[in-house]
């Protein structure tokens, strides 16, 4: 099987977006996940299901929204553009950003779950040896969570690869661009005589998914070991 | 150093009403039953749980005062805790536990060696918390407590969930610790065995209230207080060692101003130790016998002579020149031999039933 250099560009845009994704939102959701299952704050079920809207919603529809918000006349958009000349829309940080909102909701719930299983009597106890919110949260709640956070980080690139119609809606379909390998292979399938071609990515996209779920189970195994679960 | 401790907390199913001062240093033992509120008492004094009224003063800093809105978190309070089931951090070596206190905290006198020297965990340092047993788990908990400088240690069973075998493994432990440090020490706990062999002074706590406190000679003896309505009531008297008698294979101890043969004993002359002498052990007498094997005969006077609800004994308080001792005999004996509140009585203690209690 060769890949042309299209093919390969797609292959390797995919994985640039999906890093620039997760590398922005993971924090954001570790944060989240972490205000969410320690705090009680007003707002808080509202937040919550904000955060799960795009797991619920048309792909499509997140996509519409986001050209609502961050296109060049949207209220976020046009500041991004007016103020330090970003323009997301149709460009590879626009891909990234689409891609990022869609894994957001995945991967709190990841963190969430790991953090809510924590053990509070530990926290409990580095309060009582002298340690802070935030040196607790760094030496003791993110360290013992770092199996789900590192699960969150994983199945979010996952969902990333896969991502199709916020992308597709909010960055376009454009080689070496905004042309994932879901975008390719569905560009591919337009074209009479392009199932070959398809094939051939989709093989790739399963090689990616498969060498992914792997390598998580074993950093996850390694991760446990040395918080001697 | 002096810690006084007012707290009112209201649980759906009981009222919870305390007030204790600890004036002296050593071991202030918190005892009771479970539920009675000692673990609460204790998150209370940690900084752990806020309750509805209290007030906390630690020589003469106020921790805590509802009334005044005065509430110190647990990170700024310099109270080590050691809890039941230990909380060693998983993530991190038994070196890196024990040193986490002590980076957070200003230097202080208690010094890292010294403190592994002391606990005996010498070899685990390097050791991840889930390869240690309960006990060591248990000394390397009391090991980072202490190293994180705190001017009050605050123990909540820390010997509850390990067998016998290693709670005799880890109390020579608690009392050299006691005396190499001179630093109080609230300790909670339901074991009589504990009590004795480390405190110094106890509050009891019954369904949220304080029943009694005092030195623990004194509440051990008194029989209007539950630790003498126990089956294994008894007296426990701090003692000095007069002498030994190598060629007779016994020792001679001072206790609460009487003298008392024991089997013969591995602690220097002058030395201390705490004997507990078991109130079912006591035989009284009006006049001394003869020809009897008995070592001990002392000389004391009734206090006290308590009925016992549900047996069919009666507990004798004998006052001693210093300090008391009880004895557990049939109402049908006390008739016999006449006695009353005030009479002069002899107590019959064989050598081989008082339990000496290291030193």
């Amino acid at each position: 099987m060769v890949l042309s250099a299209e093919e390969w560009e797609a292959v390797r845009l995919t994985l640039e977006v999906a890093a620039r994704a997760v590398s922005f939102g993971l924090p954001v959701a570790v944060l989240t996940a972490w205000l969410l299952t320690r705090y009680r704050f007003l707002g808080r079920p509202l937040l919550s299901a904000l955060i799960h809207l795009p797991l619920v919603l048309p792909p499509v529809v997140t996509g519409w929204l986001l050209l609502i918000i961050f296109g060049i006349r949207g209220p976020v958009g046009s500041m991004l553009y007016d103020w330090f000349g970003i323009r997301l829309v149709f460009t590879t940080a626009g891909a990234s950003l689409a891609c990022a909102v869609m894994s957001f909701p995945v991967m709190v719930r990841a963190v969430r779950l790991s953090l809510e299983t924590a053990d509070l009597g530990l926290e409990q106890a580095a309060r009582t040896l002298g340690a802070g919110w935030l040196d607790r949260l760094f030496s003791i709640t993110l360290p013992l969570a770092s199996p789900g956070i590192l699960m969150a980080g994983i199945v979010g690139y996952a969902t990333c690869l896969g991502e199709f119609g916020a992308v597709i809606t909010f960055a376009a379909n454009i080689p070496g661009q905004t042309q994932t390998l879901p975008l390719a292979i569905y560009a591919a399938l337009q074209v009479p005589g392009g199932e070959s071609k398809a094939a051939e990515l989709s093989l790739v996209s399963l090689t990616l998914a498969l060498v992914g779920l792997l390598l998580s189970d074993w950093i996850g195994k390694r991760l446990n070991t040395i918080l001697g679960r | 150093m002096s810690l006084a401790i007012r707290l009112r907390h209201q649980y759906p199913s009981m009222q919870m009403d305390v007030a204790f001062e600890v004036l002296a240093p050593g071991v202030t033992v918190l005892f009771g039953p479970s539920g009675a509120g000692k673990s609460t008492t204790i998150a209370v004094v940690a900084g752990l749980l806020r309750p509805h009224e209290c007030r906390i003063v630690l020589d003469g800093q106020v921790l805590a005062d509802t009334a005044a809105d005065v509430w110190l978190p647990p990170e700024r309070r310099r109270i080590g805790v050691v809890f039941q089931d230990a909380r060693l951090f998983p993530h991190m070596s038994v070196a890196t536990n024990l040193r986490f206190g002590m980076r957070r905290a200003a230097p202080g006198s208690v010094r890292f060696d010294e403190v592994v020297e002391l606990l005996g965990i010498d070899a685990l340092l390097t050791r991840r918390p889930h390869t240690l047993s309960g006990g060591e788990r248990q000394r390397v908990a009391i090991g980072r407590a202490l190293l994180a400088q705190p001017n009050l240690l605050l123990m909540d069973e820390p010997l509850v969930g390990l067998d016998a075998p290693r709670k005799a493994e880890i109390l020579p432990y608690l009392t050299r610790l006691k005396t190499a440090l001179q630093l109080p020490i609230l300790y909670v706990t339901h074991s009589l065995d504990e009590v004795v062999q480390l405190g110094d002074s106890m509050v009891l706590i019954e369904a949220g209230h304080v029943v009694g406190s005092g030195t623990v000679p004194e509440i051990a003896a008194r029989t209007d207080l539950p630790l003498a309505q126990r089956d294994d009531a008894g007296a426990l008297l701090l003692c000095r060692v007069a002498e030994h008698h190598a060629g007779r294979q016994l020792t001679l101890l001072e206790a609460g101003g009487a003298p008392f043969w024991v089997p013969l004993l591995d602690i220097p002359i002058a030395g201390e130790c705490r004997i507990r002498i078991p109130a079912r052990e006591v035989i009284l007498a009006s006049k001394a016998p003869d020809a009897i094997s008995v070592h001990n005969v002392v000389a004391g006077t009734v206090r006290r002579i308590a009925e016992e609800p549900g047996r069919r004994s009666v507990l004798v308080e004998i006052a001693l020149p210093k300090g008391a001792l009880l004895s557990r005999v049939t109402p049908d004996a006390i008739a016999r031999l006449a006695l009353s509140s005030g009479s002069p009585v002899l107590a019959l203690i064989k050598s081989t039933s008082i339990e000496v209690l290291g030193s």
